[in-house]
C-alpha cells in the first residue's frame, strides 16, 4: 500500500492520543485513510491491522459495523441525506429523488449496513441516505463530502450539485 | 437556505449559548479571554478538588444527555485517591432525532467546552480526557482541535496548567455514525477501538470500571459547559435558577411543523409546552392545529394535543394537590415530563400537526431504530426489525387487522429487557403512538390475514398475539394491488415521501 510519507507521520502522531491501547486508534486510523483513499479496502484494513498490532477482524468488524466507513469506492463527491423524522417531514424523502434525478444516479435503497450507496455512471458523485445528521431546526439538510448544507430545496439542491462539478 | 432565530428570545436566560449567534463572535482564544474566558478555571484551580465538586453538587445540575442523572452524584462516585487513572469522557455524540444543542456549542463556542471540561477533569482528577464527537460533524471536530491547540499554547491545557501542578489532556475522537456510541458504555467500548456494544450494568458502572477498566466519567457536551457557569456563580447560586431539583438552564431544540423552529435556553420548567410553541416559534405552520408532540428526543413518548395529563403541585400553602392540565400546560422541566408520561431527555422537541399521520410518523422512527440497534441482545435486534417491518406493511396499505396488538406485544417484550436504554428508546414510541392514536393504528390495518397458528411446531400460547409475516399478507392479497418495494416512499411526483 502507498500512503503518503505526510499522512503516515499524522497517523503516527494519531497513535500517540492513545497512550494506553493502540487499538483505540482504530477509528481515527480509519477515518484518515478513507479520507485519502475513498474507502476501506481489505487491503487497508489489514494495513490497519498490522499498523496498530491487531487481527485483521479486528478492524473488519469496526468497518462493517460503523455506517460511516465504506467498503466500496464512492463517487468523487459524496452526498449524504438526511433520512430520519424532522427532515422527513420537511422533505427529505423528495430531496433525496430530486438530488438522484439531477445528478442522474439511481436511487440508493433504504438506510441500511453494507453498501447502501449508489453512484453515478460518470463517477461523479454518490448519493446515501443517512440516519439524523442533528440539524433538525433547519431540516432538510445533507453534506457534501464534508461540507454541511441546511434548509436544502430543489433549488438550493441544484445550486449544490453546481458547485461540485 | 433557513436560517435558525438569531436574536434570543425575551423569554431566554442565556448562559450556555451566551455567545451562539452574538454580533462579532469568532471561535479563536483571544475573542474568549477577551470576554473573560479561562477565569473559572484560574478560579477552579485556587479551589481543592473535592470544593469543586462539591459545588456542583450543591448546584443540582442534571445531566443534560437524556437521563437527567445529577451530575454530582456521578462524579462523587469516582475515589479521588484511586490507584488507576481516571479518565473523562465529553459525550459530544449528539445523535437523538430532534436533539442539535450541542453542534452550535462545539461550532461557535469551542472554548467554552475546553474550560467546563478542564475544570471537570480538575474536580475529578482526570489527567487525560477525549472529547467523543460524531463522525458527521468533520467541521466541528477541526474546530475543537483548534481550540485544544490555542489552549494549549496559553497554558490551559497540558502540563502544570495556569502553573498550579495540574497536568490534564484533551484529544478529540471522532465517532462513525453509530447512534449507540452515545450510550456511555457503547461509547468507551468504542473509544477503546471495539465495536460499541453497551456493557452490563450494574454491577460496575464506568465511575469504576470504565475506559480501559479504569474509573471514567462520561458528561454531554452541555452538561460540561454548565459546570463552567457552576464554578462562576457557586453551586447554591446556580440552584436558584430553574425550579427544586430542576435547576439551571436547559437549551430545548424545536424542529417540526411550527412557524420558526430553533433553539432556546431557557430556565428548567420556565415556560410552557404552549408558551413554546405558540410564543417563540410563532405558532403551528400554516395556521394548522397541534396534534401531537415528542418532548424530548425521539425516544421520548408521545403525548397527544387533546389529551388531559395529571400533574401534582405544591399550591400556596405548600401542600401538593393534584391538577389535570392540557398539552400547552406543561412546564418543560425533567419532573413534569415524567410525571405526564414522558420524559425531557435530550431537549429535543419534536412538533407534529393535524396534516400528518401517526402510524407513518412511526414508521419514519421504527426505520431509524431498527438501523440503530447494536445488535447484541436478541428482543432488541429482532424487535426493532419487526416493528419497522409492520409499520412499513401497515404504510403501504397492507396492514393486517392484528399488527397493532402485536406491534404492542413487540414493544412490551423489548423494554426492560435489553442491556442497554436502547430497548426502552425504540420501544416507546412503538407503545406510546399505538396506545395513543389508536384510531389511525386500526384504520391502517384492515386486512385479514389468517397467520399460521403454529410456529416450527410448537404450538403458541393462547391469547397471544401472532405476529403475521410478509409472506402471509402476499398471499392474502394475491391478485390485489402490487406491493410497492419500500412501500412508504411515496414516488417522486406526488408532495410527499413526507410523513
Amino acid at each position: 500500500m502507498d500512503i503518503p510519507a505526510e499522512l503516515e507521520q499524522k497517523i503516527d502522531e494519531t497513535i500517540t492520543h492513545y497512550p494506553v491501547s493502540k487499538r483505540s486508534a482504530v477509528l481515527p486510523l480509519l477515518h484518515l485513510l478513507q479520507e485519502h483513499l475513498g474507502y476501506i479496502s481489505s487491503e487497508t484494513a489489514d494495513w490497519v491491522a498490522k499498523k496498530l498490532d491487531l487481527q485483521p477482524i479486528n478492524v473488519l468488524e469496526i468497518v462493517t459495523f460503523y455506517p460511516m466507513f465504506r467498503a466500496a469506492p464512492p463517487g468523487r463527491h459524496h452526498i449524504r441525506v438526511c433520512r430520519t423524522l424532522s427532515c422527513a417531514m420537511a422533505g427529505s424523502y423528495k430531496l433525496l429523488n430530486d438530488l438522484c434525478e439531477m445528478a442522474h444516479i439511481e436511487r440508493p435503497q433504504h438506510a441500511g449496513h453494507g453498501t447502501p450507496f449508489t453512484v453515478g455512471e460518470d463517477g461523479k458523485f454518490s448519493i446515501e441516505f443517512v440516519e439524523c445528521l442533528a440539524s433538525c431546526g433547519t431540516a432538510p439538510v445533507c453534506m457534501v463530502n464534508d461540507d454541511f448544507y441546511e434548509g436544502v430545496n430543489k433549488e438550493a439542491a441544484a445550486e449544490i450539485l453546481q458547485k461540485y462539478q | 437556505m433557513v436560517s435558525l432565530i438569531k436574536q434570543p428570545h425575551p423569554r431566554e436566560k442565556r448562559m450556555i449559548f451566551k455567545n451562539v449567534d452574538r454580533p462579532g463572535w469568532k471561535t479563536d482564544i483571544d475573542t474568549y479571554l477577551g470576554d473573560g474566558g479561562y477565569e473559572q478555571l484560574k478560579k477552579a484551580l485556587t479551589m481543592s478538588q473535592p470544593d469543586v465538586v462539591n459545588e456542583v453538587k450543591a448546584s443540582g445540575l442534571r445531566g443534560r444527555g437524556g437521563a437527567g442523572f445529577p451530575c454530582g452524584v456521578k462524579w462523587g462516585f469516582i475515589k479521588q485517591d484511586s490507584p488507576k487513572p481516571i479518565y473523562l469522557i465529553c459525550n459530544a455524540d449528539e445523535s437523538e432525532p430532534g436533539t442539535f444543542k450541542d453542534r452550535y456549542i462545539i461550532h461557535q463556542d469551542p472554548h467554552q467546552l475546553v474550560e467546563g471540561m478542564v475544570i471537570s477533569c480538575y474536580a475529578v482528577n482526570a489527567r487525560l480526557a477525549y472529547i467523543y464527537i460524531r463522525g458527521e460533524y468533520p467541521e466541528g471536530a477541526k474546530i475543537l482541535e483548534t481550540a485544544l491547540a490555542e489552549a494549549r499554547e496559553r497554558g490551559f491545557l497540558g502540563k502544570n496548567i495556569q502553573g498550579s501542578g495540574f497536568d490534564c489532556e484533551i484529544y478529540v475522537h471522532r465517532g462513525a455514525g453509530a447512534y449507540i456510541c452515545g450510550e456511555e458504555t457503547g461509547l468507551i467500548e468504542s473509544l477503546e477501538g471495539k465495536r460499541p456494544y453497551p456493557r452490563i450494568k450494574p454491577p460496575y458502572f464506568p465511575a469504576v470500571l470504565g475506559l480501559y477498566q479504569c474509573p471514567t466519567i462520561v458528561n454531554n457536551v452541555e452538561t460540561l459547559c454548565h459546570v463552567k457557569h457552576i464554578i462562576a456563580m457557586g453551586g447554591a447560586e446556580y440552584a436558584k435558577i430553574g425550579r427544586p431539583n430542576n435547576t439551571g438552564t436547559r437549551i430545548l431544540c424545536v424542529s417540526g411543523d411550527v412557524q420558526k423552529p430553533g433553539y432556546f435556553e431557557v430556565e428548567v420548567g420556565s415556560v410552557t409546552m404552549g408558551e413554546l410553541i405558540n410564543d417563540m416559534c410563532g405558532g403551528m405552520k400554516d395556521g394548522r392545529k397541534l396534534k401531537a408532540i415528542i418532548p424530548g428526543g425521539s425516544s421520548a413518548k408521545v403525548l397527544r394535543a387533546d389529551e388531559r395529563y395529571k400533574i401534582k403541585e405544591k399550591n400556596a400553602e405548600g401542600v401538593t394537590v393534584d391538577k389535570e392540565i392540557g398539552i400547552e400546560d406543561i412546564p418543560m422541566d425533567f419532573d413534569t415530563l415524567a410525571a405526564v408520561g414522558s420524559m425531557a431527555g435530550s431537549g429535543g422537541v419534536i412538533v407534529m400537526d393535524d396534516s400528518r399521520n401517526m402510524v407513518e410518523t412511526l414508521a419514519n422512527i421504527n426505520e431509524f431504530y431498527a438501523h440503530e440497534s447494536c445488535g447484541q441482545c436478541t428482543p432488541c435486534r429482532e424487535g426493532s426489525l419487526w416493528m419497522q417491518k409492520i409499520t412499513r406493511r401497515m404504510v403501504s396499505g397492507e396492514g393486517a387487522k392484528q399488527d397493532p396488538a402485536v406491534l404492542k406485544s413487540v414493544a412490551d417484550n423489548i423494554a426492560g429487557k435489553t442491556i442497554c436504554a436502547f430497548g426502552e428508546a425504540c420501544a416507546w414510541p412503538t407503545q406510546s403512538f399505538v396506545a395513543k392514536f389508536k384510531e389511525e393504528f386500526d384504520a391502517k390495518a384492515q386486512r385479514n390475514v389468517t397467520p399460521r397458528e403454529v410456529s416450527d411446531g410448537v404450538a403458541l400460547q393462547a391469547g397471544r398475539p401472532v405476529l403475521v409475516h410478509d409472506h402471509e399478507v402476499a398471499a392474502a392479497s394475491a391478485g390485489g394491488v402490487p406491493k410497492p418495494d419500500a412501500p412508504w416512499e411515496v414516488s417522486n411526483d406526488s408532495k410527499s415521501g413526507e410523513v
